[in-house]
């Protein structure tokens, strides 16, 4: 085996191993969707959040428009505080509504915002007063078997 | 009461634990002088460069049929499971995530270990076999620089390129069943997959254990190639501990490696 052709293989074998590291990075793994455009924060504050992950989506009519950049406990209020990374691109209104929902019934969890008629808009730092906490199952489901125990037995 | 059957148990416990520290300590000893030696082998890129022709291109076609199969079993095996939720969409994330960060890494590992570390150990063993190391020596030519360092180097090189040749091979195998012949959307397949797979730290992760992985499997070659007892069957039981002890070691790694990567995830 001369030189000449083992440093032919070779270059070929880099070469297509290089390309499928780029393969994985860009078709399989979504390279492009990394944020490298210019952001800004904002908080927003929940009773609940139920099971809302670190960079779950941040979604305005469906469209994701940031990502949940820190979850911590307000320990005077004993609220939830969540810091969300959002786009420059997009801008809010400062009476948005802030809403922790789920996409589908086992889908994940994720923000959704709705944006309200306020001309001002919430600057980087801003915080969304309006919000509404995650629906947690279990007290949707007492609260059915309390409603209906509360209206008598079923005849 | 030193020939009792007890005593000489424990002295064959004994025997074996401090066999199993030297060999260890040898070992780590070793792998700090084959990366001592590593610069004055890499300044010569010719003698890794053929290290990774026979390490890595002859092991291409195993490796991309291997994941071709894995792949299409994978979406076979895969579409059935996930159907029976109504789930079958989400094929492509199952597929991907199962290869880009175990299947991929570990499968090719292993292959590397039987196809390319076992010839890396025969090949150095047969050398000292044949007293080619101690002839070297005599020239003033140190084996460890001019015939260790760039088989170690060319299987570190090797091995994350084919992770990642079969991971592709495998998504495409999934690809050409899930799509082609069960009739998954084209777009939902591609679409869930990127949605859920994320560069870092899914792909990334797969990169760093099949880069550990290189690192291991070729250090167990060229190790057992080395510290061989000069003999046939000296030679033939290294080749073999390089591929079972490779390939436990790659799988204790990999549970080791998805343990921490998986903490990390959680802990954000």
């Amino acid at each position: 085996m001369n030189r000449a052709t083992i440093d032919l293989w070779v270059g070929i074998f880099v070469t297509i191993g290089l390309g499928a590291i780029v393969f994985l990075a860009l078709k399989v793994g979504n390279l492009t969707s990394i944020e490298t455009k210019p952001t800004y924060r904002l908080e927003a504050k929940f009773d609940n959040i139920g099971g809302l992950k670190l960079r779950a989506p941040v979604k305005a009519a469906g469209v994701i428009v940031g990502r949940v950049e820190s979850v911590r406990l307000d320990t005077k209020t004993y609220e939830a505080v969540v810091g969300l990374r959002i786009d420059n691109g997009y801008q809010f209104s400062k009476d948005t509504i802030a809403a922790i929902l789920t996409s589908g019934l086992l889908g994940e969890v994720y923000i959704g915002l709705e944006a309200g008629g306020d001309p001002a808009m919430l600057a980087d730092g801003g915080r969304i007063t309006k919000t509404q906490s995650a629906v947690v199952l279990e007290k949707l489901i007492s609260q059915f078997l309390f409603d209906k125990a509360a209206s008598g037995p079923a005849k | 009461m030193a020939d009792s059957t007890i005593a000489r148990g424990f002295r064959r416990i004994g025997a074996g634990t401090i066999n199993a520290i030297s060999r260890a300590g040898f070992a780590t000893r070793f792998f700090v002088a084959v990366l001592y030696h590593s610069p004055s082998a890499l300044r010569r890129p010719q003698l890794t460069a053929r290290e990774i022709y026979f390490s890595g291109v002859l092991s291409l076609v195993v490796i991309m049929v291997s994941g071709l199969f894995v792949g299409m079993v994978l979406g076979l095996q895969g579409y059935d499971a996930l159907n029976k939720y109504g789930a079958g969409d989400s094929l492509g994330i199952f597929v991907g995530l199962s290869l880009v960060r175990e299947l991929g890494p570990v499968v090719a590992g292993l292959l590397f270990a039987s196809r390319a570390g076992s010839a890396v150990t025969a090949e150095i063993g047969l050398m000292k076999t044949t007293e080619q190391l101690t002839a070297m020596e005599m020239m003033a030519v140190d084996p460890l620089a001019r015939i260790v360092a760039p088989r170690f180097w060319g299987g570190v090189m090797s091995m994350p390129l084919l992770a990642a040749l079969f991971s592709v091979m495998g998504v495409f195998g999934a690809y050409i069943i899930g799509v082609r012949l069960i009739g998954v959307d084209s777009g939902v397949f591609w679409g869930n997959m990127q949605a859920g797979i994320d560069f870092w730290p899914d792909v990334t992760n797969g990169i760093i254990k099949s880069i550990v992985f290189g690192i291991a499997v070729s250090l167990i070659a060229v190790f057992e190639g080395y510290d061989a007892n000069p003999t046939a069957e000296g030679v033939s039981s290294a080749t073999t501990r390089t591929v079972v002890g490779g390939s436990l070691a790659i799988l204790a790694l990999d549970f080791v490696l998805t343990v921490f990567m998986f903490r990390g995830l959680g802990n954000g």
